[in-house]
């Protein structure tokens, strides 16, 4: 059955006295634009890293596309096709924007120093065809006249992107963005909106954590919410939307009965 | 670039002409550059503080000096016997044995500072720089190996094919003495060192490298194994400090660890940062100027105060420190990434865009 993308099941991570994730797990339908929702310490981060290598677990499964792989090396996972972004944007700040999908290609590609020194042929078309891939994923993304510059220089929304197109350079199974609207105006999210759903249809399914209700509940076709490390709840968007046990995480108890009344 | 080269063969010809001392001052600013070159691997491109790098000089000065002079055959009798005629190794093998054993020395000391950065790497290469030179000083009891503090001697030059680099030569009627030839072997080995790393840079293994400088999670998080990687820039970047080395050891004939002191890998690091940190031409630069400073310091500085003062009032050599911090604190303060950074690319979008609407 390799038609579910990601299945995690049974995360627990603890640091020190704090149970960040108890027995979380999720699984992700090929294809999918999969939400993580939850409040302010929720442990959606956590989980994110837990699943990217960055944090080993204390314990849980992890199978991608129906291989387990051990997210124990965050290179490792890159190489068996897990591509993320990060919350605070982590570009290659000197490197031009180029360079900086370029590094992306690192993984799918094998030039060797001795290849780099001698110039071989192999080493020359290599670097050829990861510079013509760079390029196409630019202009995918829609920063291609950025190319040659300093990705510090960049724009904000322009620098998510290009961190968006450095995933999209390895090739991912699945591609994990960790808020990736954070910061973002309206017109900003609006464009990453349709950024998202462009990525979804040419095949790469996506995790995404998210903040904005909004933005997610619009583009995800299915949604994970976390509450104290907890998942408290699985399902389609407007599903989850209805949940007590959601609308309570975000607005306290005494707001139940309101939020139910309005939504009745 | 036929005018540069036609430049630097016909270099030693006119120094020459202010006397032999100047070809030899150009020649080791060949070394230097290859130095710098090496170092500007680690410290430049892939971001990592090295302050011990002299000790890779070392390392390939004494794999030559060892190996190319009465040392070992007059201390050890099996040796001896197995040589009878004298260990002399040729250059061919001079030059990759070097590398090699500057690389596995290089691995060495990468493989235990994987995780450290910034201040406490330095820490520790500085350490690894003086365990070595320590070593050096004290390998001559029981078993003496280097010969301590007294250094090696008799270390043959370096001979290609029937041309030995001693005396005077003359080739195709032209006059040339042994440092012009030395000087143009080091022209040709600090070619290759330059392409290398320029086509190094250019590289998958050179973006990789850059993206450990420029952020080591990210570049973990795009597949890159960083072990790998940062082991690559200490093991190369030793290997042109190792051949360096060699060189070295042939053209000086003599060996002793009070080559290798700290003072040395400062000044390497100095070349690089003053020239621009991560630009090949920058460390180029940086390097020339470093290595020739105190030469012409030397030749000047006395005759100048004579013609003045009638009485030498500084030495050169006072004054070649005082100059040297001096330089490092304006360039510092006035041209931060050194006299001849990378070029910056591009400005900010966001800017033009403000400044169009502006217009």
């Amino acid at each position: 059955m390799s038609d579910i993308v990601l299945r995690v099941a049974g995360v627990n991570k603890r640091f020190g006295g704090l149970q960040a994730l108890s027995d979380v797990g999720v699984q992700i339908v090929r294809g999918q634009i999969y939400g993580l929702i939850g409040p302010n310490g929720a442990g959606k981060t956590t989980f994110f890293n837990v699943v990217t290598g960055l944090y080993a677990p204390d314990s849980g499964t992890f199978e991608l596309d129906g291989a387990a792989y051990s997210p124990h090396e965050v290179h490792r996972v890159a190489a068996a096709g897990i591509a993320r972004t990060f919350q605070n944007i982590r570009l290659f700040p000197d490197m031009t924007a180029l360079e900086n999908v370029m590094v992306g290609r690192h993984v799918r590609t094998k030039a060797t120093a001795l290849g780099a020194i001698l110039r071989t042929r192999a080493t020359v078309a290599e670097e050829r065809a990861i510079k013509q891939r760079s390029l196409e994923l630019l202009e995918y993304v829609g920063i291609a006249k950025y190319a040659d510059y300093q990705a510090r220089t960049l724009a904000y929304g322009d620098q998510r992107r290009l961190e968006i197109a450095r995933a999209l350079a390895t090739e991912p199974k699945l591609l994990a963005l960790d808020e990736p609207a954070a910061g973002m105006n309206a017109t900003e999210k609006v464009a990453l909106r349709s950024l998202l759903e462009a990525i979804s249809r040419d095949g790469v399914t996506i995790l995404l954590i998210e903040h904005d209700v909004k933005l997610v509940m619009g583009l995800c076709d299915q949604v994970t919410v976390l509450d104290y490390g907890k998942t408290i709840a699985v399902g389609a968007p407007a599903d989850v939307q209805r949940n007590p046990a959601v609308i309570e995480a975000y607005l306290g108890a005494a707001h139940t009965n309101v939020a139910t009344k309005a939504s009745a | 670039m036929i005018v540069v080269a036609a430049v630097l063969l016909a270099l030693p010809y006119f120094a020459g002409g202010f006397g032999n001392a100047w070809v030899r001052a150009l020649a080791f600013m060949l070394l230097y550059i290859m130095l710098a070159l090496g170092l500007n691997i680690v410290v430049g491109f892939a971001g990592l503080l090295d302050l011990g790098y002299i000790a890779f000089y070392a390392v390939g000065a004494y794999t030559y000096a060892l190996l190319a002079s009465p040392q070992l055959t007059q201390n050890f009798a099996w040796i001896a016997q197995a040589f009878p005629n004298g260990l002399h190794i040729s250059i061919w093998l001079v030059i990759p044995l070097s590398a090699g054993v500057a690389a596995m020395f290089g691995i060495l000391l990468g493989a235990p500072v994987l995780k450290l950065r910034g201040d406490y790497l330095a820490i520790v290469t500085l350490g690894f720089g003086e365990i070595i030179r320590i070593f050096l000083n004290n390998l001559n009891a029981p078993l003496n190996i280097t010969n301590g503090p007294q250094g090696i001697t008799l270390i043959d030059p370096v001979r290609i094919g029937s041309v030995n680099f001693t005396g005077v030569h003359d080739v195709f009627g032209i006059a040339m003495p042994a440092v012009y030839l030395y000087y143009y072997l080091f022209l040709v080995l600090t070619t290759i060192t330059i392409v290398i790393c320029i086509r190094l840079q250019n590289s998958r293994l050179g973006r990789a490298w850059m993206a450990i400088r420029e952020d080591e999670i990210a570049a973990k998080a795009m597949g890159i194994n960083v072990r790998n990687v940062k082991l690559l820039a200490f093991a190369l970047g030793a290997t042109f400090g190792g051949v360096s080395g060699a060189m070295f050891s042939a053209f000086q004939g003599f060996v002793s660890p009070e080559s290798f002191v700290l003072n040395e890998s400062i000044i390497v690091l100095a070349m690089v940062v003053l020239g621009g940190l991560g630009h090949i031409p920058g460390v180029i630069l940086g390097a020339v100027l470093l290595a020739l400073f105190p030469e012409v310091l030397r030749h000047t500085v006395t005759p100048v105060q004579m013609a003045l003062f009638g009485q030498v009032i500084v030495e050169a050599e006072v004054l070649r420190m005082m100059l040297y911090g001096l330089a490092l604190v304006l360039v510092m303060l006035y041209r931060p990434k050194g006299l001849w950074p990378a070029p910056e690319h591009g400005v900010n979008p966001v800017v033009q865009k403000h400044s169009r609407l502006a217009a």
